[in-house]
């Protein structure tokens, strides 16, 4: 059964022998055609650069990914055009700029394959998103005694908003462990499961191991124990292709300037019942169907979560990141960065004294290394020089840090644009580094 | 001439003369080797500053002069930081406390090109060392100026 579902949808890790393993959206199809890399390059200008001197190789992916043409230019043109403000006014700008902003909305949702546009709220990124949940439903949700489960590699956006949400409701938060390799346990995580749990926030992709976790098998464990699930899908979206119908969950969050696309603006997907049921996260304008001292009626869906004028040159440019990912393809992408991730771990691998943090079976994105005797803030310079961005700290996830007894890695990581010798330049500095450091 | 001021004349025109980043970095890696350690016992948690990314001890120490010196012993666990901190060092130690206030570590390091590393968000450490410097020294500054009136 299991070989032929790999055949039908590809593989998922396995959460412990003998679970199912289900369909999958997060797999790349080994049928997929690449794509003409320089091509894909020569979109993005702030790679014709140099830095130092060397030409620029951008390995920080991670933290936000650099903007291809065609997304400066939706940015530009819609202030250059056709600049106003959205859903009010009937004057020709205004419906221009009100079309460019739900219309990057319904391409968020087909991205994400939300069954109903109403379910797509535009937030600040994926932080405010999951902000928005632990406030809203958990406001309303939450009391004494219940729980609510999160992972050891969650990063800070998916911790401190439960740590606030749990001080204000007297709710409980569990973490599950993390495996040496850097998977979730899952014995752990099913131990950690009960009738008090209430929900269930995980992250699809970590930031700093590229770990895939499992979420449509995490997703029933949480539905069979009752508990709502909300998936953190910054480091996921932007390298696999994501169902959150087939994955099943309630939340789903991501971030447009790590797919592509400008900052300060992201996703919530949330299953239309649960919107509906929560309490508007913050007031203002936008959100309301009318006012008045006695009585307000909020909005429908998704404005209800949308006050204030919204970031619409930032969803017209996440809109046209959405489109440049469906041009070159999730697929293509997922086993682009794949191939070149194997190639990463396999060159690091050979590099003496180098140890790297996170080695799940199913990897996306990113690859942390620590080296010995070398402290990541003596190394990163040297990259630096060598024109290489590629990041050193904790990565917004000092409990991950600390479980795996080091204060900080180097990250490197990886977008559509990197090439192998991305990577070969990449092992050579750090050689360089060491004869330098040792 | 205190011999502080030998050693950082030395360290400045090293730098000057140095234009290659690469050999910039050999030189201050080379002295933060060079910075003598520090007792293992003197790294605890009352003599650590909290840099983040790199981690700083700093251990003050005043002098039975008259007038009272200053001198101080600090060690990092990044090379980088440690060349910083030689660099540091040779500027603030002996000297006394009111000179060790009022002394412009900003301007030293802008001079030799490293002022980027003094940046609070490189959360280095060495920020919040000269921070306790400074505080340290005004306060043994106010302390003598108590007792010499």
């Amino acid at each position: 059964m299991a070989s032929r579902r790999l055949v039908a949808g590809g593989k998922e890790p396995h959460l412990s022998p003998g679970t199912r393993i289900p369909l999958t959206t997060t797999t790349h199809n080994p049928a997929a055609t690449t794509f003409d890399l320089e091509a894909v390059r020569a979109e993005f200008p702030i790679l014709q650069q140099q830095v130092h001197g060397k030409p620029l190789i951008y390995l920080d992916s991670a933290a936000t990914t650099q903007k291809p043409r065609c997304v400066i230019d939706a940015v530009r043109g819609y202030y250059e055009r056709d600049n106003a403000n959205v859903h009010r006014g009937v004057h020709t700008l205004s419906r221009r700029a009100t079309d460019g902003y739900e219309q990057a909305r319904d391409k968020v949702r087909s991205l994400l394959n939300a069954k109903d546009r109403a379910e797509i709220v535009f937030t600040r990124g994926t932080t405010e998103a999951i902000n928005l949940v632990a406030s809203a439903w958990g406001r309303t949700n939450l009391r004494e005694g219940d729980e609510i489960l999160i992972t050891h590699m969650e990063h800070h956006s998916n911790i401190v908003p439960w740590q606030l949400i749990c001080e204000q409701t007297g709710a409980e938060l569990k973490v599950a462990p993390v495996t040496d390799a850097g998977e979730l346990d899952p014995d752990g995580f099913k131990s950690l499961l009960s009738e008090r749990t209430k929900l269930v926030a995980c992250v699809h992709v970590s930031n700093t191991l590229g770990t895939i976790n499992p979420v449509e098998t995490l997703t029933r464990l949480a539905h069979e124990a009752g508990a709502v699930m909300l998936i953190d899908g910054a480091q996921a979206a932007p390298h696999l292709k994501i169902d959150v119908q087939a994955i099943g969950c309630d939340f789903y969050a991501c971030s447009a300037h790590k797919m592509y696309g400008p900052t300060g603006i992201g996703a919530l997907y949330g299953r239309k019942d649960l919107l509906e049921a929560m309490p508007p996260y913050q007031g203002g304008g936008e959100m309301i169907k009318s006012v008045t001292f006695e009585k307000t009626i909020y909005n429908d869906l998704p404005h209800k979560f949308e006050a204030g004028t919204p970031n619409i040159a930032g969803a017209i440019g996440f809109g046209a990141a959405v489109d440049f990912l469906n041009r070159i393809g999730l697929d293509r992408i997922a086993q682009h960065e794949r191939e070149l991730l194997e190639h990463g771990m396999s060159r690091l691998e050979k590099v003496e004294g180098l140890t790297q943090i996170g080695r799940a079976k199913e990897k996306a994105g990113a690859m942390s290394f620590i080296l010995k005797g070398m402290h990541p803030y003596d190394v990163a310079p040297i990259l630096d020089y060598a024109g290489l961005a590629v990041r050193d700290g904790h990565h917004c996830t000092q409990p991950l840090m600390e479980r795996f007894g080091v204060a900080a890695t180097l990250r490197a990581s990886l977008g559509v644009y990197n090439r192998r010798e991305d990577l070969d330049a990449l092992v050579e500095a750090i050689e360089r580094a060491r004869k330098m450091l040792m | 001439m205190p011999q502080t001021d030998v050693q950082l004349d030395r360290i400045t025109e090293t730098f000057e003369f140095l234009d290659d980043w690469e050999e910039r970095f050999a030189y201050l890696i080379d002295l933060g080797k060079k910075l003598g350690p520090m007792g293992a016992a003197d790294k605890n948690d009352a003599n650590r500053v909290h840099g983040c990314q790199a981690t700083v001890w700093l251990k003050p120490q005043i002098t039975n002069d008259d007038p009272p010196r200053l001198e101080f012993s600090a060690e990092s666990d990044a090379f980088i930081v440690n060349g910083l901190i030689a660099i540091l060092l040779s500027a603030y130690n002996g000297r006394t406390p009111r000179e060790v206030a009022d002394f412009d570590a900003e301007g030293l390091m802008k001079r030799l090109g490293l002022e980027e590393h003094l940046s609070p968000t490189r959360r280095n450490g060495l920020h919040s060392m000269i921070g306790r410097i400074r505080e340290l020294a005004t306060h043994a500054a106010n302390g003598t100026k108590e007792q010499s009136t």
